[in-house]
Order: structure tokens, then sequence, then C-alpha cells
């Protein structure tokens, strides 16, 4: 018994300091959202006040910076999503060392520190500005664009590459047998069976570019995003408003993910009662004979 | 235009490894034509090369008379029932259908007239509107294979398509394929490595071994007259008896073999000093010294008893059991497990082929 | 620095070399392009399927075209190119951006020079701030490493092999739930907590604990623990996927062959989650090198972390070519670490970045 019970405390506690750790930071800072003093403090709690939100509200550059972040987010799910696609397209067509040096090629950014992607990239662009005159390629929200995808695309080709690793190869062909052309195979039959995996990449892009930091500071140039507004703000000095802004991300991701898990358990569920109902026919198979029906 | 399969001395190569070795034939317009033979002979292989999704090594597939070298298996005039059926899950019944003819730019109205008239042929109506996911095994079945007829192929290639069902619809829906291929009229190829559903079914069989056609010719020929071996020993149970001709006249040969000698027919021509096997079926093998025939004896091993039937096994001269069956109404005796029995077969029993591999079960 | 120019200092070479050079290297996208067709053509020849087409009949023109374009553009444009400009900048002198291209730009070790040296030209004396953080950016990332795989390899392994389901889902939903946050505002949650006046002093200093509060921040305590704190689901995932899939069996055989736990761990559990523990470790040290935020927010007023240094060549210096040449030695300190994880744990890089 007592070295069950030994065991079980210490489980415990490290639960509880593991947890306390990754939970701990985030709850004091909730805490000083709605503290009064205009330094975050959680402790000792003067007064109530949720003036540090209306604040946030009158912030322009807060606000301008979450505009040009959307923007940013939509430009980087737009050209990571086909990219990343194209990739795992290509991975699944290759083989042995032609693999493995494309594989090395495309995944490198995802081990790459971001400030170098940042810098590499703006250092390339400003050459081929340099060179071809093309003033428009030397642009922050462009430069940020290209600098995160590098990395966001190996993301998005890993999605993709999870779900075409379940993919029956004998539906393409199927398709082909019936008559169909190869663009034809790919609108009526790849392309559906990567919807959700086109979804989860575009979220998954859109979120890393959103959050993103050590890349887009090098490369947003004089422009500013969300993040890299924060940042500066965080640099300056720590204002209640910062937790403000916290607690209103944290809310609207929790939110979201328990509307996501909502959707998933009822298209489990969904799927559940067909396949029982599969089952069900299957027992009196033998019935319907071509006899009877012709 | 007809649609007879010709495949002309064809060879296919993955690298090194030959998995069809020169197969030659001719599949009339409108027969039900099996390829049977163990997994791994190279049936899917050649159902491939002839659907279009293999090009030989060397030699030519024609179809009606016309070379199919360089026509991709969208411009063939044949359809693939896959054999793990691959529908298309995220489309309807009546959508997988009408696929074919979707991409073939038919008409609405003219498509959904199609599916409607080939659910009813496939026992599907009012299944039309239902998801993959939510079908039984064997309407699945059904959809793929009204899925290829929609195009009105004039080859419709089948890839073991029973191999998932259980046993009891697996039987229904022989007859069931049987009975389209006769209302469709088209040449059925038909692929399984199951004697039984090769037999019930089949116009002509082509048994396959290694990647080579060892006989082609209807059930009961394969069945009665195996040319080889390998054919004798796959298609029904079979006993070999292995050894050397010692006389060999007027179309009979006696082999010499470890249980004693034996004789049989010798349609190979078989000639003195040759390497043979003897084959008697187990329902050709009786209990008992015989009068004139063959006799050997052997151990009784074990003695079943299977309802209509008994088979006794007895210790053979290689590792494989001699098998007997005996018939409910034959008044013989069932030896006792341990005992030696004496067996015997009438002369026409006896079947000498040229020694070769066996199909190992 | 402009009279000394007359000093004599090592040039690559003459205009004729320097060309040359600039030739080779931009010609490596192309050699890139040239090696990965052919292996890819020979290749798919002999994996011994003659149903294997070539790329353009397989997807078609309009398919191909796509994916060539997509993927060319991503790998050269966007991953080789500028890595090799990146390469190929760091050898230049700094000079105005009207002056690129013209006589006085010559192939340079000036700005490695000036990261050993801390001169362009001299070296007589070390740049001991500079190599200092760096080695203690190596160093400190190393240790957070440790002590990330050390901290969640416990719950990994709970999670993958006693947790039920309900209590599974539980725990994933509480560690995922973090991560949601962003980096910057994990490193400010951090320093709120730390803060001279942060709650642990506040709280310390109002209990009577301590008399002065403790600057956990200019210690660079702070630092340390925010980078732990941001990258430590990173090593988590990795190493409950790794363990997950260890057959329970295993474990409960060991234990009937009488081992102690730890050996049980240290000979059964770790060596199968290898890949795990390699791919975690990977990513915390290479996104702890190369953190920004967490040193910039958390960093006391003398801590200087590398990245932030290389982020000030750029935009504090402006001297770009200096500022290439530091994330270079950054990125081929991430892969000599990369590799050496690959070869210590017997790893693949599929399996780091699964
Ligand atoms: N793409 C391929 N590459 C290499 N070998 C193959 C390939 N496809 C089939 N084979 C080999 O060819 C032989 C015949 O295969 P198959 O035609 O599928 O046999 P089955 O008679 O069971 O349908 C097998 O040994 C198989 O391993
Ligand atoms: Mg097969």
């Amino acid at each position: 018994m007592t070295s069950q019970g030994v065991w079980r405390a210490m489980l415990g506690f490290y639960l509880l300091l593991f947890f306390g750790f990754l939970f701990g930071p985030l709850i004091v800072m909730g805490i000083t959202a709605f503290n009064t003093p205009n330094y975050p403090q959680a402790y000792p709690f003067e007064a109530f006040t949720i003036h540090w939100f209306s604040d946030l509200l009158g912030d322009s550059e807060l606000m301008e910076g979450l505009q040009n972040s959307l923007i940013i987010g939509a430009g980087v799910v737009a050209l990571t999503v086909p990219v990343g696609l194209a990739g795992a397209i290509v991975m699944t067509q290759v083989y042995w060392r032609a693999r493995g040096l494309y594989y090395l090629i495309v995944v490198s950014p995802v081990l790459t520190p971001g400030v170098i992607l940042g810098i590499s990239t703006v250092i390339f662009w400003k050459d081929v500005t340099r060179v071809t005159d093309a003033k428009f390629l030397y642009d922050g929200f462009f430069l940020a664009i290209v600098g995160q995808s590098t990395f966001i695309s190996a993301y998005c080709m890993l999605v993709f590459l999870a779900r075409l690793q379940r993919f029956d190869r004998a539906q393409e062909e199927a398709a082909l047998d019936l008559g169909a052309t190869q663009p034809q195979v790919f609108r009526h039959i790849l392309l559906p069976f990567l919807r959700p995996a086109v979804f989860s990449s575009a979220v998954l892009a859109f979120l890393s570019s959103f959050e993103n930091y050590n890349t887009t500071t090098f490369a947003i140039l004089a422009d500013k995003t969300l993040v890299t507004v924060l940042a500066g703000r965080v640099r300056q000095g720590t204002t209640p408003e910062i937790s403000a802004l916290a607690v209103l991300i944290i809310a609207v991701t929790l939110a979201g993910a328990i509307a996501y898990e909502a959707l998933r358990r009822r298209e489990a569920a969904r799927e559940a009662t067909a396949l029982a109902q599969a089952r069900v026919e299957d027992g009196g198979e033998p019935g319907p004979a071509l006899a009877a029906a012709t | 235009m007809s649609a007879d399969v010709e495949l002309d001395h064809v060879w296919i190569r993955f690298g090194p490894f030959v998995a069809v070795r020169d197969a030659t034939l001719r599949i009339e317009n409108g027969e039900f034509f099996s390829f049977l033979g163990p997994s791994g002979c190279g049936k899917t292989t050649i159902l491939r090369t002839i659907s279009g999704f293999l090009e030989p090594s060397q030699g030519t597939v024609r179809i009606g008379g016309q070379d199919m070298r360089g026509i991709g298996a969208n411009r063939r005039p044949t359809a693939l029932i896959f054999q793990n059926l691959a529908l298309f899950p995220l489309m309807t019944v009546a959508e997988n259908i009408a696929y074919g003819l979707r991409v073939r730019g038919v008409p609405r109205a003219e498509q959904r007239r199609k599916v409607d008239e080939l659910l009813g042929l496939t026992a599907l109506r009012d299944q039309g509107t239902k998801r993959i996911a939510e079908l039984s095994g064997g309407q699945k079945q059904r959809v793929a294979i009204a899925r290829a007829l929609a195009v009105e192929p004039k080859v419709l290639l089948l890839d073991e398509p029973l191999s998932a069902l259980d046993l009891k619809l697996r039987q229904h829906m022989r007859n069931e394929l049987r009975a389209i291929q006769q209302r469709v009229g088209i040449t059925f190829i038909y692929i399984t490595h199951d004697q039984g559903e090769a037999l019930t079914m089949s116009d002509r069989i082509a048994v396959m071994n290694a990647g080579m056609i060892e006989q082609v010719g209807d059930g009961q020929t394969v069945f009665d007259e195996p040319t080889t071996a390998f054919v004798a020993s796959f298609v029904g149970e079979n006993n070999p008896f292995q050894g050397k001709v010692v006389a060999a006249h007027d179309g009979r040969v006696t082999v010499d073999t470890p249980v004693g000698r034996l004789g049989g027919r010798n349609p190979r021509g078989l000639k003195l000093g040759d390497d043979a096997i003897l084959f008697v079926r187990p329902d050709a093998l009786r209990l008992g010294p015989g009068a004139g025939g063959d006799t050997l004896s052997a151990v009784v091993l074990n003695v079943a008893f299977e309802g209509t039937m008994s088979h006794v096994f007895l210790k053979g001269p290689t590792r494989k059991d001699i098998i007997i069956t005996v018939g409910r109404g034959e008044s013989q005796r069932l030896p006792e497990q341990g005992e030696t029995a004496s067996i015997h077969y009438g002369a026409a029993a006896g079947l000498a082929l040229p020694a070769g591999r066996l199909a190992s079960d | 620095m402009g009279q000394r120019r007359a000093s004599p200092c090592p040039r690559a070479g003459s205009p004729v070399i320097e060309s040359l050079v600039k030739g080779l290297l931009f010609a490596v996208p192309f050699v890139i392009v040239a090696v990965f067709w052919i292996l890819a053509a020979r290749e798919r020849r002999a994996a011994a399927d003659p149903s294997a087409k070539s790329f353009l009949e397989r997807n078609g023109g309009v398919m191909a075209a796509f994916l060539i374009v997509a993927v060319g553009f991503w790998a050269i444009v966007m991953i080789v190119l500028p890595q090799l400009y990146m390469v190929d900048f760091s050898f230049h002198p700094k000079l105005p951006a009207k002056d690129y291209g013209g006589p006085e730009d010559h192939y340079t070790l000036a700005s490695y020079r000036y990261f050993i040296y801390g001169s362009t030209e001299e070296t007589d004396s070390y740049n001991i701030v500079h190599l200092r953080a760096f080695v203690l950016t190596i160093g400190a990332s190393i240790g957070v490493t440790f002590f990330s795989f050390w901290f969640c390899y416990p719950l990994a392994y709970f999670m993958a092999q006693s947790a039920g389901p309900a209590r599974l889902r539980m725990l994933m939903l509480l560690l995922i739930l973090p991560f949601w946050v962003n980096e910057i505002l994990r490193a400010f949650a951090m320093r709120i907590m730390l803060g001279t006046s942060g709650l642990i002093n506040n709280l310390l200093v109002g209990l009577g604990v301590l008399a002065e509060p403790i600057d956990f921040l200019g210690l660079d305590i702070g630092m340390y623990t925010g980078l732990a704190y941001a990258y430590l689901l990173l090593m988590m995932f990795p190493l409950y996927n790794a363990i997950e899939s260890l057959d329970r069996n295993q474990i409960e055989a060991a234990r009937d062959l009488g081992a102690p736990w730890w050996h049980i761990h240290l000979n059964v559990v770790m060596p199968f989650a290898k890949p795990g523990i390699a791919s975690g470790c990977t990513m915390v040290f290479m996104l702890s090198a190369g953190a920004l935020a967490a040193p910039q927010i958390l960093g006391g007023p003398n801590s200087l972390w590398f990245t932030p240094i290389v982020y000030d060549r750029f935009y504090q210096a402006f001297n770009w070519p200096q500022g290439s040449a530091y994330a270079l030695i950054l990125l081929l300190t991430c892969i000599v670490f990369v590799m050496a994880v690959m070869r210590v744990f017997k790893v693949n890089l599929g399996e780091i970045t699964r």
C-alpha cells in the first residue's frame, strides 16, 4: 500500500507542477487584465475593472497590426495550401534518393530558425528588386508572406502527405479506367479526398502565420503585424492592456476548440450510425436475387 | 466490331522479375473466361495489361483485332472491377455508377436513365442516393459491377471480385454474375484463385502458375484431362505418386513409385525412364484389394466423417497424405486408425503426367 | 575605418575569380534540379514498374505545369536561392546600397573576422561579447532541451501507457490549450510572474520570506524559464507519439523478468521512443537557439542571446553582411546539431519531422 501510495502522491505532485507551470502564468496574466493598477499585477488585487479591454478597441496601432496580420494570413493561406498540395503530390511520385533529396530541401525550413528564413528572404528579394527594378517586390507584406510561406508550406505538405497515405491509388485507376482524363481524376477523385486536409492545412497555415514573430519581424520591414506590435509594446513596458488582449485571444481560441470538438463528435456519431445500418443490411443479404430483378 | 481479346507472346517483367511468361491465348467475344491460379502467379498483372495500366514488356495485346499498344486505360473498350472494388467513397451510389458517363459528357437525363436501368439490373433499386459507406459487402459488389457496365464496355475484367465476401454470399454472387453476363452478353474475363468459382462460372479457364499459362480449356477438360502436374494437383483434390516410368505402351504406362508399381493413362506420351507423377483422384480410390486394377497399401492415419461422405487419410510416400473419399452409399467398411489398409483404383482412374511442380497447398 | 583603407586586407581575388565564384554559386539551383531530375527519372525506371509513366503522362499537362511551377517556386525561389544569397552576402563588405556590384564590392571575410576578433581588420583581440553570447546561447539551448526532455518524459509516458481514454483526452486538451497562446504573450505572462514587481516577488516579499525582491530577469532565470515554457509542447507531442506506439506487453514482459522501473525506462521505453526523443530535442534546440521573443522580452539588460544580436546587426547597426554572417553561423550550428542528433539516435530526417 505504502509504495503504491508514494508513487501516486509523486505522480499527483508532478502533474500539479507540470500543469501549474503551464497554466499558472496564463491564469495570473488573466487576473491582471481585470485589476486596476496600470502595471499588470495579480497580487494584491485592488479592484475589478474592464477598462483595459475598452482601451484595446481604441488602440489604433494594435487594430492596424491586426488588420495587417489578417491580410498576411490570407496571403499565406492562398500561397501555402496550393504549394503544400503540389509538394505532397510530387513527393508521392519520386522514389529513394530523389525523394531523399527532395524531402531534405523542402523540409529544411522547418528545421531552420525562423530569423534566418526572414533574413534570407529579405536579402534575396532586395537583390531581385535591385536587378529587376521591380520596386513593388520589396514590400513588407509581400516579403512577410513569402518568408513565412517557406516553412508553412512544409507544414501544409506534411498535412497533405498524412492524408495521402490513406489514399487508395486504385480509385485513381478506377476513374481512369472509366474514361476520365488526368485532370478529371484530379478534380473528381483526389481533390475531394483531400478536402479535409485542405481545410486543416488552411487553418494551420493561417494560425502559424498569425502568430509568427521570428520570420515576420525581419521580413515585415517598416510595416507591422499584431505580433510585432505586441512585441514592441512588451519590450517597452508592460501594461494590463496586453493581458486583456491575451484574455481575448484565449477566449476566442477556447470557443474555437470547443466548436471544433463538437463538430468532430457529431461527424463521428453520424459515421457510426451509417456503419451500424450497413451491418444490419448485410445480414439479410442474399434476398434480392438478380432473377427477381430481371 | 467483335471484341476478341488476344494475347500474343506477352511477357511482363518487373525489373529482373518475370511476372508473366510468354502468354498466348485468344478469348472469344461473349465468352466467360477465367484465369485460375494461386495468389502471386500473375493473374492481376495480366488483367492490368489487358485493361491498359501496364504495357507488356514484350508481345502484343489485341482487342477486336486492334493492337492496344500506346492506348491508355481510359481509351480502351474494357472496364475493370478492382480486387478491392475501388468505389468512390465520397460519391453516392448513383454518382458512382454515372461516373463513366459524366466524364464522357453524356447529358444528365441520359445518365439518370442509364443509372436507373443498371440499379434495376443489379438489384439495387432505391439504393441510388446512399453513400458507399452505408452499403453492405454484397451491395458494394453490385455497385462496382453497375459502375463498370455503365460505360458499355466490350470486355469486363473482374479481379477476384468475390474474395472479400463471406462464403454464403460468394456462392450467391456466382450465380448472379453468371446471370448478368448472360444478359448483357459481353466478354467477361474473370480472375480467381478459387477453383470452385472458375469451374462453376466459366466457359473456359486458363490455369496459371508462376507467370505461365499451363492449360486452357473448359472446366471439365481442365478437371478430367489436366495436361501438367501443376494443373492436376491445383484443380480439384488429387493424390500424386512420383516415380519413374518402367513400362509404356498402348497409351498406358506403369510407374515405379515408393508404394509400388502403379498403372495409368499416358496422354502426354511418357517414355521408358521418364520421371513421372501418377495422379489418382480421392474419389477414384477404393478401399480393399482390387480384383484386376492397381493395388497399394498404407497405414491409416485418420478417418474423418463428414456427413454425406468420409475422408480416409493414409500415410503417403511423401509428406502429403493419401486421401480417399468414401461416399455414404458405398458399402465399404471404414478402416480403423492405425491399421494397414489395401487400396486400389480402376484402370481408367490413374493418370500419368511428366514430373513437375505441384500446387503446394 | 575610412583611413584604414590603405592597410592591405586580404581579398578573395581578382574580378574574374569573383564572377566565377558568383557564377558557381548560382549554378547550384540548376545543379540541384538536374541531379533531382536525373535521379527521379532513373529511379522511376529502376522501380521496376512498367506502369510507371513519365511525369507528364502521369499528371496530364495542366497538372504537371502546376506541380512544376509550385514546387519549383517553393524549392528554388523560396528556399534554395535565398539561402545562397545569404551565404553570398555574408562574404561582402558593408557598403551603401548603390555601391553593390561596384568596384568596392569584393568577397571578404570581414564579417566573420568581426565575429571572432571584434574588428573587420585587426586580429589581436577577441570579440568576447559576441563569442560569449554565441557559446552561451548554444549551451543554454542544450540545457533547455535537456530540461524539457526530463520534465516532459514522465507525463508523456503516463499519457501514453497508463492514462484511460477520458483522462487522456482531458490531458491532451489541457496541453494543447496554452499552445494556442502566442509566443509573445506567453513570454509576457512569464514576465508578469517573474518581474521584480511580479507576482512571485510580491508574494515572497509580502509573506516576509524575502526582504528584497529577486531580479529573476536580470539573472537570466526568466529567460531560461521562458524558453522552456515556450517550447515544452514540441517535446511533449513527439515523445507521446513515440511512446504511445510501444506495445504495453513489452513493458509487462520486462517487469515480469524483474527489471527495476528505471531499467525498463532506460532499456525498453527510451530506445523504442528514440525517433520521438530525437524529434523533440531537435525542435526544442532549434527553436531555443533561434528564439527572439523570449530573450527580447525576458532577457535582462546584460543578457546577450545570439538571435537578438543578429537582429541588431540588421536593424541597429544596419550591417547586413554582418547580420548574414551571424545568421549563417547560427544556421550551421543548427545543422550540425541536427546531424549530431541523427547520428547519435540513428534516425533519419523523415522520423524527425513527422
Ligand atoms: N509493380 C510491381 N513491381 C514488382 N513486382 C510486382 C509488381 N506487381 C506485381 N508484382 C509481382 O508479380 C507477381 C504477380 O503478381 P499479381 O499479378 O498481383 O499476382 P496475382 O496472381 O495474385 O494477382 C507477384 O509476385 C508480385 O509480387
Ligand atoms: Mg491479384
